[in-house]
């Protein structure tokens, strides 16, 4: 229980210092073009990517389970201009009721 | 935008707190994360690894480098936000995805800076307040899945995205960071997936930055 506190505190001292790091690079780093490129495309892939890992993984495996509609539902929602609220319920309704009718 | 977020996400943090409990985190452990580590990717993939039987080393491996996107967003929100030097150290901690979408989402500095502060502070409290009222009810509600809570992670990350694919760039890197998570999935630990997407996204965006007529059309 101990080993499993230490893990914890340092877990959350490394995601601290790591969002510090983003403040603390030099200033004329942040104004150059190609940083602002890559940074907004990182952010572009990093989503997807939490996307993906949210809908289809699970562990190292991949995965087809009630998510998928949750995904489904959820991009009918945005694309109707949903609020984002309404998507992320729609989203957890959309999992809640296709486990109800029988997906993992 | 920042209050539905923050109402949202501070939603699906009971989902954390149960999800840490039955990991086999205490109920203060699950609390501990939400306070101090303050971003919801790398807590979850924390309690994921924990969950799947995987090492204490791993699931540190696992959140850190989850976290190393809040690097980039800090460099995004300290240009966009040009914060003074000694709030850098408050604002770092804010720093997170919700905060850093809100903010990136509006036009003017004023509203950018409202905009991540409701985000930023409102997802911390209901991420905090839900997470101690999951970790409690850990053992009682059964399955978390049964209530669909993870199809709403699934649906805030969406919603993160869908405004960033209006252009032609982004769906380009947006479709490799997909593939790139997809082919790397099972072959490599829980979260290194995603740092290899941020890698294959970062390189499109430069290769892309370098031609002169995309930066023309910009």
């Amino acid at each position: 229980m101990i080993e499993l506190w230490w893990w914890v505190l340092a877990a959350c001292a490394a995601a601290y210092l790591t969002k510090l790091a983003g403040y603390l690079l030099p200033e004329e780093w942040l104004d150059r073009p190609w940083v602002r490129t890559v940074s907004v495309g990182m952010t572009a892939g990093l989503l997807t990517s939490l996307v993906v890992t949210n809908t289809l993984v699970d562990g190292t495996a991949l995965v087809l389970d009630a998510r998928v509609a949750a995904l489904a539902a959820a991009a009918v929602a945005l694309w109707l201009r949903a609020p984002y609220l309404v998507v992320v319920l729609v989203g957890g309704l959309a999992a809640a009721l296709a486990r109800l009718a029988g997906a993992a | 935008m920042g209050l539905s977020i923050a109402a949202a996400v501070g939603l699906y943090g009971i989902s954390f707190g149960a999800l840490a409990v039955t990991a086999g985190l205490s109920v203060a452990q699950a609390c501990a994360l939400s306070l101090l580590m303050f971003t919801g990717g790398s807590q979850f993939a924390f309690i994921g690894v924990v969950s799947g039987g995987g090492s204490l080393p791993a699931a540190f491996a696992a959140s850190s480098l989850l976290g190393v996107r809040n690097a980039v967003y800090g460099v995004q929100i300290s240009a966009l936000l040009r914060p003074r030097r000694r709030l850098r150290p408050v604002i770092a901690h804010f720093t997170i995805d919700e905060s850093t979408a809100t903010a990136l989402a509006q036009d003017d500095r004023a509203e950018q800076r409202r905009g991540f502060w409701t985000a930023g502070l409102g997802v911390y409290a209901l991420w905090n307040l839900f997470t101690l009222v999951g970790a409690l009810a850990g053992e009682h509600l059964g399955d978390p899945k049964a209530w669909g809570l993870d199809g709403a992670a699934v649906a805030a990350f969406l919603g993160l995205l869908w405004p960033r694919l209006r252009a032609r760039d982004p769906i380009v890197i947006a479709v490799a960071a997909a593939f790139a998570t997809i082919v790397t999935v099972p072959f490599v630990p829980p979260g290194i997936p995603i740092v290899i997407a941020a890698a294959v996204s970062g390189t499109i965006a430069v290769l892309h930055h370098r031609r002169p007529d995309v930066r023309e059309a910009r």
